[in-house]
């Protein structure tokens, strides 16, 4: 370890831009950002692009709620409330879910092992853009597709689009060919992004980073990748054979002509189960790098927390079939599947114990990322609990697609994964900009979130528990129904403006934000050895490291974490 | 197995009519609540339902307490003045702990779950048990006695089943055209009704009354209006309602309205889709008609069954349910009126 010390000047990057850059014109920043293979720039389109269709996302939700607050509203038709839900959920998964994860993945991953670049930095720019022109053929079809008959233009056939309503016979006109196609399209981008983060991860890592060393967040995204290979193929494959139906006269999913109905709900859930887990793994990863820097401990059991995580992704491709428990399978059928799915609650409660382990003994500071965790800690408890009882098939065939159901995802998506996603802006926010962001919205953001998260989700499952069905556009006023819904629908609003400042907060610390420096949150990973934002290149010399947190053995040469690995 | 008293209070809401299209007295009344269950099925669902909400309560308070207790204990707000405090890197002892602990739950949860599981499915059928094919449609219920010989829609009556002797109801499912599913809370959970497949599931309440729920599964632009009604009878009620269901539909000729509807609805293009027997109307596309006055609402529990309603819902089946397939008929209002005048004579 001698030369230790004398490795230390390599993780400081030479920054050689000019200190005043010349002023461009706006086509040559545009030219710029549209060809570029840098992945931090990559990154940030991916998160840009994210956040566009999670405001699209956001106002389908609120025309949803506003139609819901009460029984019998005529605010919208039922053919563009089944738009809307349809709209909200393809674009919330595949156009606000998967690129902000790989927008995240993209920037953070070669910064957190020393590498200059991702393995593949044109794939890399081919799978951004084609995801992109898929969420803009989906968001065409509002002008070029028609659905339903009755029912005009975008697809309005739901976000797992069962068949046969996806035949032709029942949803003519284009607005479903959009979405296969738009799906189509974002399936190619992951595929490639996540073979990018393979090879990169593999491949790339800094001299000294053996996978022992590496940090959680590379791991687990190591894991979601592995995972999108495997589940994404399935559900390609189910796409082109719709089209085959829809247009090749063939007959997979056309029960006229004795095709399967239910082949379609597996292959979709083969997909679609996996994918949730796909979503949530960057959240495990903010919370594994955030939580230890803001309780000033390493993580606790980080060989136990890469267990998990790979266990996670391998019981979670044999959990798939709970979304069937009512479409008739076998008892036996559904007794294995209540047991996969159980079985995930285990590794999932090592994680959550593992960070409570990290907190106790700490030194916990409440600042705005440490705040989103910990609102995630407890509404990811909730959601796994609820997950719990969904996985008790007969408990399921209740509560299966009734409002308790989307409540309970909504638990993960929003409180779960949502939350850690804005742990992680307010985190790595300075390190992308070099300004940190407004810590006074910041908690104003936070507890209006809090209040609203709690206000819509929270209530949304009790209309599950007395009968009240999803994607329905209108309802009986049943007992209970009308207040609570009503509830749900004001919690919508608070949580639209807790987003609004979040948006205001994102712009105005870029211009007007603290200047941060390299390392504002005294934290341990090489991303924040560089300058903030980071130079093209990363790092001048490529860095060498010695145990899992190189920055705390720098700034603590008397106790270096290689003594206790 | 003893049955709750609530079953009770939904008897009443059978036998009131009501008078506007929504009629919140009438067409929402009675819980559809899965924590009022009303047969077997649900009940056992029930009593699991509060096995799993008691262990999963246990595990938040305890998590969520000590989460919270760590938060409070180990906050630390003068940021100028701390030290790092001791790196604790992990344990295996406790790792095992955290890892055995769920793991024992998870194999008691899953036992139960199999009981209950296997106790449902794996039954047989009692020689007394009544066979009812539903079939589902964008948007109402068919509903076909194969025993008895009828053919109904969108309200289903079984006979009650007393424990002593059961008389459970099967149901054999079956969609025409879209993946249906079938979701009455208070009898038993839901089951997807799929087209070129047969599910089959059985209820059986006890107490007579009226059971409400709807389509669970998203089946196009009506989906929200494809509402269940089961009638629980005793067995004189059921036993009186098959006997009126069997006969041909009733003639009347000397209402002149009512002959002159019916001259109307077989010259029409009703009986492309509709059945009255016992005339040339044989149509399967729609609702059997045969006795549709005698249901107490239409187009699939949306609205109750007068004679305004009916004479909308003829006119423009749009006003109720924009999106039904039905297409609005176009008749002359005296044309209309006589046709309404046929279908509410058809008791």
């Amino acid at each position: 370890m001698a030369d230790f010390v004398t490795s230390l000047p390599s993780l400081e990057a030479i920054d050689a831009t000019p200190a005043q850059k010349p002023r461009r014109l706006m086509t040559e920043i545009l030219y710029d950002w549209v060809t570029t293979v840098d992945h931090k720039k990559i990154g940030l389109m991916y998160i840009g692009s994210a956040l566009l269709f999670l405001v699209a996302g956001g106002i389908e939700a609120l025309i949803m709620r506003i139609q819901l607050a009460v029984p019998h509203n005529t605010f919208v038709s039922p053919e563009v409330f089944n738009r809307m839900f349809t709209m909200h959920g393809t674009t919330m998964v595949f156009f606000m879910g998967m690129p902000i994860l790989f927008g995240f993945g993209n920037y953070l991953i070669p910064l957190m092992i020393g590498a200059r670049d991702m393995a593949f930095p044109r794939l890399n720019a081919f799978s951004f853009w084609v995801s992109l022109l898929g969420g803009l053929l989906l968001y065409y079809s509002f002008i070029g597709g028609s659905g339903l008959y009755g029912a005009g233009t975008a697809p309005d056939v739901g976000w797992f689009a069962y068949a046969p309503l996806t035949a032709k016979a029942f949803s003519p006109g284009h607005s479903t060919d959009y979405w296969t196609i738009s799906i189509l399209l974002s399936g190619i981008g992951s595929i490639g992004t996540a073979l990018n983060i393979v090879a990169t991860i593999i491949s790339m890592r800094c001299p000294g980073m053996k996978l022992s060393r590496m940090p959680l967040l590379p791991w687990l995204y190591l894991v979601l990748s592995n995972m999108v290979f495997i589940t994404v193929s399935p559900l390609t494959a189910a796409q082109i054979m719709l089209m085959f139906d829809r247009y090749l006269g063939s007959h997979f999913f056309d029960t006229q002509a004795g095709g399967s109905a239910v082949l379609w709900i597996h292959f979709f859930w083969i997909f679609g189960h996996p994918e949730v887990y796909i979503l949530v793994m960057p959240a495990f990863a903010f919370m594994n790098e955030i939580i230890p820097v803001f309780s000033r401990k390493a993580i606790f059991g980080y060989p136990a927390m890469v267990a998990a995580s790979v266990g996670i992704g391998f019981v979670s491709m044999s959990v798939w079939a709970h979304h069937m428990f009512t479409v008739g399978m076998g008892a036996g059928a559904n007794v294995f599947f209540v047991l996969s799915s159980m079985v995930v609650a285990i590794p999932t409660g090592i994680k959550i114990f593992n960070w409570l382990a990290t907190i106790w003994g700490g030194k916990v500071r409440f600042a705005t990322p440490m705040m989103f965790s910990v609102g995630f800690l407890f509404q990811f408890l909730i959601a796994g609990l609820t997950g719990v009882m969904l996985a008790a098939a007969p408990f399921d065939w209740q509560l299966h697609n009734s409002y308790f159901v989307v409540a309970h995802f909504h638990y993960v998506l929003v409180g779960g994964i949502l939350f850690a996603f804005f742990a992680a802006f307010y985190y790595w926010y300075p390190k992308v900009t070099g300004r940190m962001m407004n810590e006074r919205l910041g908690k104003w953001h936070f507890w209006l979130m809090v209040i609203g998260f709690h206000m819509t989700f929270d209530f949304m499952h009790i209309p599950g528990i007395l009968g009240m069905p999803r994607r329905v556009y209108t309802y009986e006023p049943r007992p209970g129904w009308e207040a609570l819904n009503l509830i749900v629908s004001i919690g919508a609003l608070f949580q639209a403006i807790a987003i609004l400042l979040f948006v205001i907060n994102l712009i105005r610390s870029n211009y007007k934000g603290d200047i941060a420096g390299n390392d504002p949150w005294d934290a341990w990973t090489l991303e924040w050895s560089v300058t903030s934002p980071p130079p093209v290149y990363n790092f001048a010399t490529t860095p060498v490291v010695y145990s899992r947190r190189p920055l705390w053995d720098i700034k603590h040469p008397e106790d270096p974490d290689w003594n206790y690995e | 197995m003893a049955y709750p008293a609530f079953a009770a209070a939904a008897d009443s809401s059978s036998v009131q009519p009501g008078t506007g299209p929504h009629s919140t007295s009438y067409l929402s009344q009675g819980s559809t609540s899965i924590f009022s269950p009303a047969a077997t099925p649900s009940h056992w669902i029930f009593s699991l339902s509060m096995f799993v909400l008691a262990i999963t309560l246990a595990i938040f308070l305890i998590v969520a307490g000590l989460l919270t207790y760590a938060l409070i204990r180990y906050r630390h707000h003068n940021l100028e003045t701390y030290n790092e405090p001791a790196q604790i890197y992990g344990s295996n002892q406790i790792e095992l702990a955290w890892t055995v602990i769920p793991a024992l739950i998870v194999v008691m949860l899953f036992l139960t779950s199999s009981r209950v599981i296997l106790a449902t499915q794996d039954t047989t059928k009692p020689a007394d048990a009544v066979d009812v094919v539903v079939i589902g449609h964008q948007f109402w219920w068919e509903y076909r006695y194969p025993k008895l010989g009828i053919v109904t829609a969108n309200e289903l009556h079984i006979p009650i089943s007393d424990p002593a002797h059961p008389t459970p109801t099967y149901l054999e499912m079956s969609s025409a055209d879209v993946v249906h599913s079938f979701w009455v809370p208070r009898l038993a959970g839901k089951m997807d009704v799929i087209p070129n497949r047969v599910n089959t599931m059985w209820i059986d309440p006890p107490t007579p009354g009226l059971y409400l729920g709807q389509c669970n599964q998203f089946c196009g632009v009506q989906h929200a209006k494809m509402l269940l009604r089961v009638y629980a009878d005793t067995p004189e009620a059921f036993a009186a309602w098959v006997a009126e269901q069997k006969k041909p539909a009733v003639e009347n000729p000397k209402d002149p309205s009512v002959a002159e509807g019916r001259e109307v609805f077989l010259h029409s293009a009703c009986v492309n889709c509709h059945t009255v027997s016992g005339t040339m109307a044989n149509g399967r596309f729609g609702p059997d008609l045969t006795h549709v006055a005698s249901r107490d609402t239409i187009a699939s529990g949306a609205v109750n069954n007068n004679a305004d309603n009916m004479k909308k819902w003829i006119d423009d089946p749009s006003s109720f349910k924009p999106g039904a397939l039905m297409p609005p008929m176009h008749l002359n209002e005296h044309d209309l009126n006589a046709v309404t005048a046929y279908m509410m004579s058809l008791h």
